[in-house]
């Protein structure tokens, strides 16, 4: 065995003919945004670890098309979402996991209309069974023993897909103390990112959303904010900025959390 | 007896079934303005939606206090219907109290609950009066809500308060008769609450009484069937519509946004996956998402119908919130107010459609569509599912797909989209990049010890 971390891609695996059990979809902010692709390491060192069948798309992977469809582009997201099936498909894929809620509302959601019909797990749901079935077993205490941490709900993974328990399941797994803002789980405020909004300057208004969404997670006292979507991370992260607090208050995905418990990180 | 208040009854019955039955229509013909939607489908799923929804109020409970006044003049608009029965059948029969002798014990019993909501249904129409102009609950003094919305969410709670009020003076009239013991009013041992007002009327001769219980009869009677009319013309119509507009609320997860097949099949074709659609069918394609409220879907036409003007997706929106532009509920204000216009130009014997005027531009602006997040707060705390972001998802893609008038913005990310296969602008060749970065890292020994 290599004792260095892999990261096979469909395309070797079909070359030796294998057939991984589980893709795991990297998504445009996992692959590109310098600041996700430390979720992306952090992911794939906790999937190496674990010992998952998992192989990625490499440079075979493109836009699921979320924001095009948001933004009312429907020939765009039909053009993404159809050539990505036939990739999909070409792998026989059959399970998937990601760690963009936007990737997987749209995977597991609106691709089955088009033709391509997967298992689709976003990464909180897919560490919540690691845990369940033992397979990390938290090592706890640390730097993060019982110190406050919140967990923001992204729009994509609770009201879109009513997933609230797989991420606070993750959470509660660590050794620290979970404190829920006022505005949580089906009342979550959106961090101002979803509906291809990422992708513009907000309309004009007297505030930006995710300043009043850093202020409310600021105000529980946590020095963790916990995320499970590069879209919020940025968000929330601007918005820790915004209020000064960078170096007190940290911004960190749920996979990267659990790579820093099991010594992964680095 | 003369039979000449029997005459009266029947033509404001009559009368009052006749303009139902034409702004029922009217409703109707107005809702149907928009295209056809087939959601029959998993039967037993919609009608626990509606158990749960509609006739149990869950989403009404978010919010406890609203919620409790709310369930009362709920709970009492049903009950006391059940009065009314009694009222059209001794209206046309001419009897007075028709069920009183033969239910008795139970009558009484069963008028004292009536009376009862009646004086809860009063309180909690007058602690809504204080909170909408008194305590000025945000959600509830909007901008949006200046003129007529206001007005007639004053009116209703006067009217309904009047109704109550009408009620309990009937009843206090009517056993200060029957003690006095006029004929044709029974003694009904005991109404606790009309019984202590009964105080202000003792001191009235027997035919003033009779004067002022008949006289709130008949205000009680016509005040409801006035009020049933009223409700057609008002944002009150949820009383009704909430039933089927939660019966045909979208069951899948709110994230998904529907596919437009029009769409798949051009797209495969330029793909070259399956044969160019036939020009004849492109013709009745019409135009990509929705300019005016004529292209959206008639559930969408019924949401706006049964949309009570409560706010309360406005008070969760992100966008809302931080000032921006867009209120969902202005969404559907714009959508019901836009489909009327239509509908009564289509009456005066015009076509509604070609006024100059659509339903994007003149009541929606773009500013508003493009504040959206698409994170479905709005969907979420609508007490009746009602769908404000799939109007505004269809709104954008009129602006994208007929238009190309999206934020420029959102113009560039397309043509990223289109050219690296990003919403940024990276070399598609970079995007596994990220790997290297791992690949020279030793991995750590399983155990990590």
């Amino acid at each position: 065995m290599s004792n260095t971390y892999q990261v096979p891609t469909m395309a070797q695996k079909a070359a030796t003919g294998e057939t991984p059990e589980v893709l795991f979809w990297v998504g445009c902010a996992g692959s590109f945004d310098e600041r996700y692709q430390a979720v992306t390491l952090a992911f794939t060192k906790i999937l190496n670890k674990v010992g998952i069948d998992f192989a990625v798309l490499g440079d075979e992977e493109t836009c699921t098309g979320d924001p095009a469809r948001r933004a009312g582009n429907e020939f765009l997201f039909q053009m993404q979402a159809i050539s990505n099936i036939q990739v999909l498909d070409g792998y026989q894929v059959k399970k998937i996991v990601t760690a963009c809620p936007h990737c997987f509302n749209t995977l597991k959601n609106e691709y089955p209309a088009l033709g391509g019909n997967y298992e689709v797990m976003h990464h909180s749901q897919f560490l919540q069974g690691l845990i369940q079935e033992g397979k990390i077993v938290m090592k706890g205490g640390g730097t993060f023993k019982g110190k406050r941490i919140t967990f923001h709900d992204s729009c994509y993974l609770g009201r879109a897909n009513n997933v609230y328990e797989a991420p606070r399941d993750v959470i509660k797994a660590l050794d620290m103390e979970l404190v829920e803002m006022k505005r949580c789980r089906t009342k979550g405020l959106c961090c101002g990112a979803g509906g291809a909004q990422m992708f513009k300057e907000p309309e004009n208004g007297n505030k930006d959303i995710n300043v009043e969404r850093t202020e409310e997670a600021l105000e529980t006292g946590a020095k963790t904010i916990a995320v499970g979507c590069p879209f919020c991370l940025t968000m929330m992260a601007d918005g820790v900025k915004n209020k000064e607090k960078e170096k007190e208050v940290q911004v960190l995905d749920l996979a990267e959390l659990i790579a820093k418990d099991q010594g992964l990180s680095g | 007896m003369s039979s000449l208040p029997q005459i009266l009854f029947l033509l404001v019955l009559g009368a009052a079934g006749f303009i139902l039955y034409k702004r029922i229509s009217y409703i109707r013909k107005t809702i149907l303005l928009g295209k056809p939607l087939p959601r029959t489908d998993r039967p037993k799923e919609r009608w626990k939606t509606m158990a749960l929804v509609a006739f149990g109020q869950q989403k009404m409970f978010k919010r406890i206090g609203p919620a409790l006044l709310h369930l009362i003049i709920y709970v009492s608009f049903i009950v006391i219907n059940l009065e009314v029965l009694e009222f059209i059948i001794d209206g046309l029969a001419g009897t007075h109290r028709i069920f009183a002798s033969a239910l008795a014990g139970f009558y009484t019993l069963a008028m004292n609950l009536f009376e009862l909501l009646a004086l809860g249904v009063l309180i909690s129409c007058v602690a809504f009066l204080i909170r909408r102009n008194l305590m000025k609950v945000p959600r509830l003094s909007s901008a949006e809500l200046k003129g007529w919305p206001k007005l007639d969410a004053n009116l209703i709670l006067w009217i309904e308060i009047l109704l109550m009020i009408a009620i309990l003076t009937m009843n206090a009239t009517d056993q200060l008769l029957a003690y006095r013991g006029v004929e044709g009013y029974i003694p009904l041992g005991g109404l606790w609450i009309s019984n202590s007002i009964q105080g202000l009327f003792e001191g009235l001769s027997s035919a003033t009484l009779l004067f002022l219980e008949r006289f709130a009869w008949w205000f009680h009677i016509i005040g409801i069937l006035g009020f049933a009319i009223y409700v057609t013309y008002s944002k009150h119509l949820h009383i009704f519509l909430a039933f089927p507009n939660t019966w045909y609320s979208n069951l899948d997860p709110k994230g998904k946004i529907p596919n437009m097949e029009v769409v798949t099949q051009e797209v495969k074709s330029m793909l070259g996956l399956q044969a160019a659609p036939e020009a004849t069918d492109q013709a009745e394609i019409g135009r990509f998402g929705a300019k005016d409220v004529t292209d959206l879907s008639w559930v969408q036409i019924m949401n706006a119908f049964s949309c009570t003007e409560c706010g309360r997706c406005t008070a969760e929106c992100p966008a809302s919130i931080t000032g921006k532009k867009l209120s969902p509920r202005k969404i559907m204000m714009d959508t019901r107010d836009r489909a009327e216009e239509i509908s009564q130009s289509k009456v005066a014997g015009k076509d509604g459609k070609d006024d100059g005027k659509s339903l994007l531009g003149d009541y929606i602006s773009q500013e508003e569509i493009n504040a959206c997040t698409s994170c479905n707060a709005c969907v979420e705390a609508c007490p009746v599912n009602i769908d404000p972001l799939s109007i505004i998802i269809e709104l954008r893609r009129y602006t994208s797909m007929e238009e190309s008038g999206s934020p420029a913005q959102w113009n560039a990310m397309f043509q990223n989209i289109e050219t690296s296969f990003a919403p940024w602008k990276f070399a598609p060749s970079d995007r596994f990049n990220w790997a290297s970065k791992l690949n020279q890292e030793e991995k750590k020994p399983r155990n990590n010890e």
